[in-house]
């Protein structure tokens, strides 16, 4: 027998696998029949939906600022740069889980807001902090706010990997230093940049379970609060998990097409999607069925 | 400001100095190039000449000087005796009147050969985009790359990448055109189309600073040779006769090296 290492650790790998399923499947702990009854109830799907809005908004503004921070930082003013590189320290070095509890609290240290020009200029917003900053807006300031300090990074790498060439070229044209960011630089920078924020907005939608503590009835939450009434910890965690695994799912896809749209002209041309592949194959297997000998048109 | 347009000279530049840090790479330029005039700027490597050419569309600030671009100060305004650096807004306006090719072509290579030549005057004038689309495609029909203007820079040639990169700069109609060592990246088989498209330029009237090794090109265009070294021009005169009768002994050894 060629290769018996290879053969040995193919059975081993099998016989484990099977094991695992088996006992998944027969376990009667696992009461599958309870994941399936939840995974579509109504307080389930309130808690995704909660936890996707939460992602999303949170990565929105963390993209957002996150630019900006990053344009600061690189800016030559050095009060701007210095700016964004405290705001960088401050977010990146505190846990999230206390942001997010800081946040919540916020009313104890200023239990009144206002927005508006200082120094005695109009006011347009005035209220009470428990008011104005629900557990809800509390939790996506403090996604939101952590997340940019990490995207300021990812921008600012990606803003670095493009080629100096590039700024030359575009100023020799006669581009302003913000038309250039905007046209020249920030485009090809997405191909460093993408990536890591895919993975940025996978790892949200996960450290948004977090905010659990405040009391949001997200993903977690939700299963919480099933299963302190009815004690069934194990089938509600799976059946919050599988939907995970979901999202997680799609947006890797979404991740994989969003790379392809900007990695244009990077590649002589761009291979195929696995569903350009299945396609392609499938129309190949076709051509290979014998011809049809009947007449044809 | 302007003057009568024959005697303002397209670029004037005197006693130019420019140092990087410790290193003073340009120890004062003279030099001036009239409309309509091609200037071949030959010298060794690291004699200053592409700084020369950086500072002219003031990619590089000068140290101590003056350089005029058709009569005006370039990337300052001056008020009595003293110089004031423009506003990042009015440098780029006055950059966009010089069309500058690099020697590494930089290409935005996220766009494709039409969209790099059509982007910057939409951005920078405000082109209507089907004017700029209509505009770039006669641009690249005249440097011969018609069926290329759907091709992103990756999947072009170095001699059709800067054939590109030259119709990108005409496309802001500039004044003045500067040439960075254009075919020294290139391979020896795909220099010719280069230089017949610039040969073209020249012979349209267009003012022309080159920074080329390409003696033949400098010998049969340029209407003047500026030799460089150690950051001065050493010698200056019709090509012909400066590559004939070299004056000076340093452009004698650069010549015997290059010719």
């Amino acid at each position: 027998m060629r290769r018996p290492g290879r053969w040995i650790a193919t059975a081993v790998l099998l016989f484990v696998l099977v094991a695992v399923a088996e006992s998944v499947a027969t376990n009667p702990r696992f009461e599958w029949g309870t994941v399936g009854d939840y995974f579509f109830s109504a307080r389930i799907l309130h808690g995704l939906v909660l936890t996707l809005e939460l992602t999303v908004i949170a990565m929105a503004i963390g993209i957002v600022l996150g630019v900006v921070l990053a344009v600061m930082r690189l800016s030559p003013n050095p009060l701007v740069s210095a700016t964004s590189w405290v705001y960088i320290w401050f977010f990146r070095g505190t846990p999230v889980l206390v942001q997010i509890l800081f946040w919540s609290f916020i009313a104890a240290l200023y239990p009144q807001i206002s927005l508006g020009i200082p120094f005695g200029g109009p006011v347009f917003v005035h209220g009470d902090a428990n008011a104005l900053i629900t557990p809800f807006a509390a939790a996506i300031l403090a996604l939101g706010l952590n997340e940019a300090a990490y995207m300021a990074e990812i921008v600012r790498a990606g803003i670095i990997s493009v080629d100096e060439g590039q700024t030359e070229a575009a100023s020799a044209l006669g581009m302003t230093r913000l038309q250039t960011m905007r046209r020249i630089v920030l485009p090809q920078a997405m191909r460093v940049i993408v990536p890591p924020t895919g993975n940025e907005t996978i790892s949200m939608l996960k450290t948004s379970s977090l905010v659990s503590v405040v009391a949001i009835a997200e993903l977690l939450y939700a299963a919480e609060l099933i299963y302190a009434v009815n004690f069934k910890q194990i089938p509600l965690l799976l059946t919050i998990s599988i939907w995970y695994l979901i999202f997680t799912t799609v947006l890797s896809i979404g991740q994989y097409y969003i790379e392809r749209h900007f990695g244009r002209g990077t590649a002589r041309a761009q291979p195929p999607t696995p569903l350009q592949r299945l396609r392609r194959s499938l129309a190949i297997r076709h051509a290979q069925v014998p011809p049809d000998p009947g007449p044809r048109p | 400001m302007n003057a009568d347009a024959a005697t303002t000279p397209m670029v004037l530049a005197q006693a130019v100095h420019k140092s990087f840090g410790r290193l003073e790479v340009l120890k004062g330029v003279s030099l001036e190039v009239a409309p309509s005039q091609v200037l071949c700027l030959l010298g060794p490597s690291g004699s200053g000449k592409s700084t020369f050419l950086r500072c002219v569309n003031h990619l590089e600030k000068i140290d101590a000087g003056r350089l005029y671009v058709d009569g005006e100060l370039v990337g300052y305004r001056q008020v009595g005796d003293k110089l004031h650096e423009l506003r990042d807004g009015e440098v780029a306006r006055k950059r966009s009147q010089i069309g500058m090719v690099f020697q590494r072509f930089n290409l935005f290579p996220h766009m494709t050969a039409i969209e790099n030549v059509a982007e910057a005057p939409q951005l920078v004038r405000g082109v209507s985009r089907a004017e700029a689309r209509s505009a770039a495609s006669a641009l690249l029909a005249r440097v011969g790359l018609t069926d290329k203007e759907r091709a992103y820079p990756a999947q072009l040639s170095g001699g059709q990448q800067q054939r590109v990169a030259i119709a990108r700069a005409l496309a802001m109609r500039p004044k003045l055109m500067l040439f960075d060592e254009p075919t020294s990246a290139l391979d020896p088989e795909l220099v010719g189309e280069v230089l017949d498209v610039m040969r073209r330029l020249a012979a349209e009237g267009m003012t022309m600073i080159v920074v080329s090794h390409e003696i033949g090109f400098a010998r049969e265009v340029a209407d003047a040779a500026a030799f460089m070294d150690d950051g001065v021009i050493v010698e200056t005169g019709v090509p012909r006769e400066v590559f004939a009768d070299p004056q000076h002994e340093r452009t004698r050894a650069f010549l015997s090296k290059v010719l």
